[in-house]
């Protein structure tokens, strides 16, 4: 029977030669990605049911990158990354990417695939929910839950029902004003934020092969907004190059079947696709950026898993340059790596860094989740009160990022850039 | 198993943030003072205006049965999400549908009974009214008249709630030792 390759991910990883949607399986898991704030829990967990002695299913196959609360004077934030630690220690887990030394690496999502833990066909689970982000490299991934991680870490196998796939074709020439952004959020609007519920969520198509590994991540990372499984992207010589250029560690593609059954097909033309936004409450809430010209904003927020990435900072910067900024405007990159490149990296001779500061953006924070889901208290960029905020992150719930009174609208960038620069949200081609 | 308890009813896709805003997943689910302490900022991210879900004298809720609309919990991986429900005293969620991860961390956890129904409730409830859940049989009764909703079969994972939880289960079936 021909499968899609969400299906022949999860069939190897079963050991089986042939799964369908509905199946209910155990398959063996590659990656186990935790966090500060799901970590210590997972732990708690896994020593409660397999014991205080008890050994994680590999050393290599678990990964613990703090990011969420980091820079905090949170006390029981601080109590957290202890926990984490001591439990590396304890069980000499060479994969750490600890906070306030050299390995510390900032966002989890980029974390992962930038040190070389993503590889096309492996399955990765993770404890959070944009763990669909890492299907942009071909692989299969998920979030889950404390007990579940508990689970994969003592024994490297998960209970997975076979989803059902939901494939989107995204064909034709994107337009220089559109980013995977725009893509994404034109999508959730239209299947709805259950859309893809249990569903996994494959991208193909031309504009798809068009896109950088960033902007396929931002695709992916996004997929969860849709209620998805997970989101995947199949692997081309732009994701070997990349996850070769990261690890020496050997891996075995694995593509869907020509075909291969689907539950429902969706075909785009993105030529014809327009900036926009997601309105508050809801992710779904789709308008075109020119339809939402009159919404006066406080604040920009350029960061995030889905947000922050090296060519999201690209595009702004490429807003940015030269012009001046009109409302508030934060800038965060998502690890090490972009705020590395982002001092290197130049537009007309200028680097990102020079050019951020030269427009007005405030002082740029050290790595970190940030203010994209609210946090502690003194959580960097974090609202307080009826701030109008316009966001490359991925929710924009009642309270995502701290206040219930600050609505937040997701937006591209170029979008957010070009609306710092006028102080109401604007499309980039009015600039 | 029968659950007799008052009812809190929501609409459609009510997020983790609104079920344990991101402020309080510092606090970690499995020491015991803190699991108490997220049952009491349970449903604190609701809008300001909603009825208060948890009783600020007691940190516990008064309802123990949540009812809502379409895609419950969607949003966050948190397992915190369940376990504030749980911890506040809720028994059992009975949603038209459900986001995924919080489906799976209340069938995993064993915090809370995750029901579907076949058509919404939510216009068929209002907070405070009296209800009880017969989990054996899959139904839900209004007390005020009698009237009685069938829920959904749990399907492929009534097993993992029988068993109490994913670590039960797999305990069951020799996916691990007891």
């Amino acid at each position: 029977m021909k499968m899609t390759i969400t299906e022949k991910i999860l069939a190897r990883a079963a050991g089986l030669d042939c799964v369908k949607p509905g199946d209910n399986i155990w398959v063996n898991v590659d990656v186990l990605l935790t966090h500060d704030v799901c970590g210590p829990g997972t732990i708690g967990i896994f020593h409660r049911e397999f014991g205080k002695d008890a050994k994680v299913f590999s050393k290599e196959g678990v990964v613990i990158i703090p990011d969420h609360y980091i820079f905090t004077a949170d006390e029981k934030a601080h109590r957290n990354v202890d926990i984490l630690r001591e439990f590396v220690k304890a069980q000499g887990l060479p994969y750490f990417y600890e906070p306030g030394t050299p390995s510390y690496c900032g966002v989890c999502h980029l974390g992962l695939p930038q040190h070389g833990h993503v590889r096309p066909g492996e399955v990765i689970i993770g404890t959070d929910s944009h763990t669909c982000s890492h299907g942009a490299l071909g692989a299969f991934s998920t979030g889950v839950g404390n007990t579940d991680a508990g689970f994969v870490m003592g024994t490297g196998k998960m209970l997975v029902k076979v989803p059902e796939t939901i494939r989107f074709v995204l064909n034709g020439r994107k337009p220089d004003y559109i980013s995977a952004k725009d893509m994404i959020l034109r999508i959730i609007g239209d299947i709805g934020v259950d859309g893809a519920m249990y569903c996994a969520m494959e991208f193909t198509g031309d504009a798809v092969r068009d896109l950088s590994i960033d902007e396929r991540i931002t695709i992916c990372n996004m997929a969860v907004e849709a209620g998805a499984k997970n989101g995947i992207i199949p692997p081309d010589e732009k994701t070997f190059e990349y996850v070769r250029s990261r690890t020496d560690k050997a891996f075995v593609p694995v593509y869907g079947d020509d075909g291969a059954p689907v539950m429902k097909e969706y075909v785009y033309d993105v030529s014809e696709f327009v900036p926009c936004v997601a309105k508050p409450h809801i992710p779904s809430n789709y308008a075109a950026a020119r339809d939402c010209s009159d919404v006066v904003i406080d604040r920009a927020y350029i960061g995030s898993c889905t947000g922050g990435k090296l060519d999201d900072m690209i595009m702004a910067a490429s807003v940015l340059a030269g012009r001046k900024v009109k409302a508030e405007t934060l800038i965060v990159p998502a690890t090490m790596e972009i705020a590395d490149a982002m001092k290197t990296v130049k537009i007309g001779g200028k680097s990102l860094v020079d050019i951020f500061e030269a427009a007005g953006c405030a002082p740029i924070p050290p790595p970190s989740c940030a203010a994209c889901l609210g946090g502690p208290v003194d959580t960097f960029g974090r609202t307080h009160g009826s701030e109008v905020v316009i966001s490359t992150t991925n929710r924009n719930f009642i309270g995502r990022m701290g206040s219930k009174n600050a609505p937040i609208y997701l937006a591209s960038p170029l979008t957010a850039a070009a609306s710092a620069v006028t102080g109401r949200i604007t499309d980039p081609r009015d600039i | 198993m029968k659950i007799k308890a008052k009812v809190y009813v929501l609409g459609d896709n009510i997020d983790t943030d609104q079920i344990i805003p991101a402020q309080y997943l510092n606090l970690v689910p499995t020491i015991k003072s803190e699991y108490d302490k997220l049952g009491s900022y349970a449903m604190a991210g609701l809008p300001e205006t909603a009825i208060p879900f948890v009783d600020s004298a007691t940190g516990k809720s008064p309802y123990g049965i949540m009812i809502a609309g379409r895609n419950f919990g969607c949003g966050s991986s948190r397992e915190h999400a369940p376990v504030a429900l749980g911890a506040a005293g809720c028994k059992a969620v009975i949603a038209e549908s459900y986001a995924r991860i919080f489906f799976r961390n209340s069938v995993a956890t064993g915090e809370v009974y995750p029901f579907e129904t076949p058509v919404s409730l939510v216009s068929e409830f209002k907070t405070g009214d009296e209800a009880e859940l017969d989990v054996g049989s899959g139904t839900l009764m209004r007390l005020s008249d009698g009237k009685v909703f069938p829920l959904k079969s749990l399907g492929a994972v009534a097993p993992v709630v029988e068993a109490g939880g994913m670590f039960g289960y797999a305990r069951k079936v020799g996916m691990i030792k007891s």
